[in-house]
């Protein structure tokens, strides 16, 4: 299959890239006759410290910053389209551009519209409503952005752009995941309204009613697999399986309810339209996010797609074969193999694709009510969930699979 | 759970318009619900008193902005019973073809705030694409896309276009195919079925009572309909049906809706077709004197119109019945017992205009 662009690893070029400029600053300071201090800067535990934080960096803007705004553009311009109209056109002004130099700055391709919108964001008023509990109402913001890019900590986009590989990777990404909704209920508790109280306590019913046939999903996956890194779950799938089909999790028999219960289930997690309770606009005029404004509104609501991110790429990983993909043509830089179409394009690809489908039906479908949710989530899904454990186990101690 | 009040309005996405409803909550179930009203009131029907006759028809045209010539044709309907004078033939057809004309494009703004209502936002911008053509259609007609002006006392402000009669026929016939398109989008989505089908049951006898009337009251089971019941213009000269739902509920008030866009596409085609040619206005007198009233079948339901006049050339007093008035006191009747999510449901299926509401 074909390889990463990153083969050392994020870490191990970070690793090299540390290593030279601190090479040089330790020249700096034997030039300058400080040995001592030199040698401390190339020794192990600041060089492993410095490759980390610049890791960490990378990882950051690559998800928070490059991702988010493509998943956000994505959205935007796909329902747009669904909805017959052209969407978000604010582009780059490039300065060769004839509608640049024609003045028009509203025909272009719209990928800087949500950039505008995050700088208009950052100009308004954080407001505090008097009657809110200020330190909890502070700290729900935090908590679910930091919940979110805690996911991307052990989410591997390949074999080598990666940040931490975790032998427990999956159940890290869910324990994550699983914060916000309780980051939530604090939001809706602490802002003191009555409309954002609804929505908290909605979130909690349905965290309570759709976390659990998520992770009873996972462990029918689990038990197939044998495994919860996410490095070795992608492995197992990169067999051909029937002889012409890759071996994904959602072609084979004994996942596929998994998959269906799994996909329903993570769309309720991600508040996407059917399942989009907690801040249902019609009734609950924004939900929980009611009382935010200015940025940490922006936050709160931008972080929603890349918590989509992750879910989707959570279940790209455990269902689609994570980075696997057909292509194994590489060609040789300097005798090192660089792929055509390296892993990380399969699995943002397989990502965009599986986002695009949630997007196509959150926007063709009417939101459901909370007890009829709860009915499915209860009367359906986890029956369903245990039922593809079940299923899982005989497969796997009859050897079928 | 603690019971505990919420103000759903007056600035709220769930009121189309300004008015609020206050919710007794027991969790998410609602035990009490009180309409409150009177946000929008601009005295309509005192200022109709220092306005000449056919002055009062700029007012009528604003109770309700999405309907404005259904409105603004019973206030004529009934100034000209007032005056005991009888309209050109040809004043009627064009009279009828407006009347459906608005009627859909006030059904279709309905249908576009009954998506948003659900959560399914991709019906408004459809829908009110759809609109636009009957608001063309209407320009094409009266020179104005909303509040149009166009039935006077006596007749019709002007005479159709030539090419209206073409613009028309193609535009319902593209309207019909995308019709069935939405009705697939709606019906065939089982989370709508769930949303509408058995929520905001109000029986027959109760919507009597209540008041309740047009596509509402039908989408009770009542066969009633003031273009059939009290027939006005020539509306007993065309072929057409009643739509009729026995259900109750609001998928029933919403199939009602989108029958009656069918029928009065059907009757738009056929008074294009049966309409004689002559003049389209006639001179009313400027005095009149006495009482009259008129109901005439709404977009929404029976608008009654009450007028009288001193031998003055301006009514001496003008009394508007909304039938969103009425059918709002009738809400809480629906929703008691449903949960929050409900209340936006029934109140998008019942087609609110506050404009009317408040005068």
């Amino acid at each position: 299959m074909s390889g990463s662009i990153l083969t050392p690893g994020l870490v191990g070029i970070c690793r090299a890239l540390v290593e030279i400029i601190l090479g040089v600053v330790k020249a700096i300071f034997d030039a300058l006759q400080l040995p001592g201090v030199g040698s401390w800067f190339v020794s192990s535990g600041v060089v492993v410290f410095c490759t980390y934080l610049i890791a960490a960096l990378v990882m950051l803007l690559w998800a928070a910053m490059i991702n988010l705004l493509l998943v956000l553009w994505v959205e935007r311009k796909l329902y747009a389209r669904i909805q017959d109209r052209r969407g978000i056109m604010l582009g780059f002004p490039w300065p060769w551009s004839k509608k640049y130099k024609s003045g028009m700055t509203n025909v272009g391709w719209g990928f800087l519209q949500n950039v505008a919108d995050g700088v208009k964001l950052l100009q308004k008023e954080n407001l505090t409503p008097a009657v809110a509990d200020k330190l909890m109402f502070h700290a729900a913001p935090a908590m679910i952005v930091s919940s979110t890019l805690m996911v991307f900590a052990v989410m591997p986009f390949s074999e080598g752009l990666y940040y931490a590989k975790v032998s427990l990777g999956i159940l890290f990404i869910l324990a994550s995941l699983s914060i916000a909704p309780l980051a939530i209920l604090i939001a809706g508790y602490s802002s003191n309204n009555k409309y954002t109280l609804l929505g908290g306590l909605r979130a909690a019913a349905m965290m309570m009613s759709y976390e659990i046939p998520l992770i009873l999903c996972v462990i029918a996956v689990v038990v197939l697999s044998g495994t919860l890194d996410p490095f070795q779950m992608v492995a197992a799938q990169e067999r051909p399986l029937y002889g012409f089909l890759p071996s994904w999790n959602v072609f084979s028999i004994p996942q596929m309810l998994g998959f269906v219960v799994f996909f329903i289930a993570l769309v309720a997690e991600l508040e996407r339209v059917p399942f989009d309770i907690p801040e249902a606009d019609a009734e609950l005029v924004e939900g929980w996010t009611t009382e935010y404004s200015g940025m940490r509104y922006g936050l709160l609501f931008g972080f929603k797609w890349l918590r989509a991110l992750a879910g989707t790429g959570l279940m790209v990983i455990l269902y689609f074969g994570g980075w696997s993909g057909p292509v194994f043509a590489t060609f040789n830089v300097l005798g090192y193999p660089i792929p055509i179409l390296p892993q990380e394009f399969w699995f943002l690809l397989k990502v965009y694709v599986s986002f695009m489908f949630i997007v196509l039906l959150s926007w063709s479908i009417p939101r459901i009510r909370i007890d009829q949710l709860l009915k499915i989530g209860w009367n359906r899904l986890i029956p369903l969930a245990l039922l593809a454990i079940l299923g899982a186990t005989v497969f796997k101690t009859m050897g079928w699979f | 759970m603690a019971e505990f009040w919420i103000n759903m309005g007056p600035q709220h996405p769930m009121t189309h318009g300004l008015w609020n409803m206050r919710i007794k909550v027991d969790g998410e179930t609602i035990v009490d619900a009180v309409p409150i009203i009177g946000y929008l009131h601009r005295g309509m029907e005192k200022i109709s008193e220092v306005r000449e006759f056919q002055k009062v028809i700029v007012l009528t045209d604003r109770l309700c902005y999405v309907s404005s010539i259904t409105w603004s044709h019973a206030y004529c309907l009934t100034v000209e019973e007032l005056m005991d004078f009888e309209i050109p033939e040809r004043a009627k057809w064009l009279r009828v073809i407006a009347l459906e004309l608005q009627r859909i494009a006030s059904h279709l703004m309905w249908l576009a705030a009954f998506g948003p209502d659900l959560g399914l936002l991709t019906i408004l911008l459809y829908s009110l694409r759809e609109r636009e053509l009957f608001l063309d259609l209407i320009e094409m007609m009266a020179g104005l896309r909303m509040n149009s002006n166009y039935t006077r006392v006596g007749g019709v402000r002007n005479d159709i276009p030539p090419e209206f009669e073409r613009s028309c026929q193609r535009n319902i016939a593209y309207f019909l195919k995308k019709l069935d398109e939405y009705e697939k989008m709606m019906e065939s989505s089982k989370t709508f079925l769930m949303r509408t089908q058995d929520i905001g049951r109000i029986s027959k006898a109760e919507a009597i009572n209540w008041g309740v009337t047009g596509p509402n009251l039908r989408g009770s089971g009542a066969d009633v309909d003031i273009r059939r019941t009290i027939p006005y213009e020539v509306y007993d000269q065309i072929d057409w049906h009643t739509a009729v739902e026995q259900d109750c509920d609001s998928y029933a008030r919403y199939k009602v809706r989108m029958i009656e866009m069918r029928e009065s596409c059907s009757i738009i085609l056929e008074a294009l077709k049966k309409m004689p040619p002559g003049p389209f206005r006639a001179k009313p007198p400027r005095r009149a004197e006495g009482e009259a009233f008129r109901v005439t079948e709404d977009s929404r339901g029976e608008a009654l119109f009450y007028v009288a006049a001193d031998n003055d050339d301006r009514p001496y007093r003008v009394k508007v019945r909304s039938p969103i008035f009425c059918t709002l006191a009738a809400a809480p009747t629906m929703m008691i017992g449903h949960k929050v999510a409900d209340l936006v449901s029934i109140m998008g299926s019942i087609d609110i205009c506050v404009g009317e509401i408040d005068k």
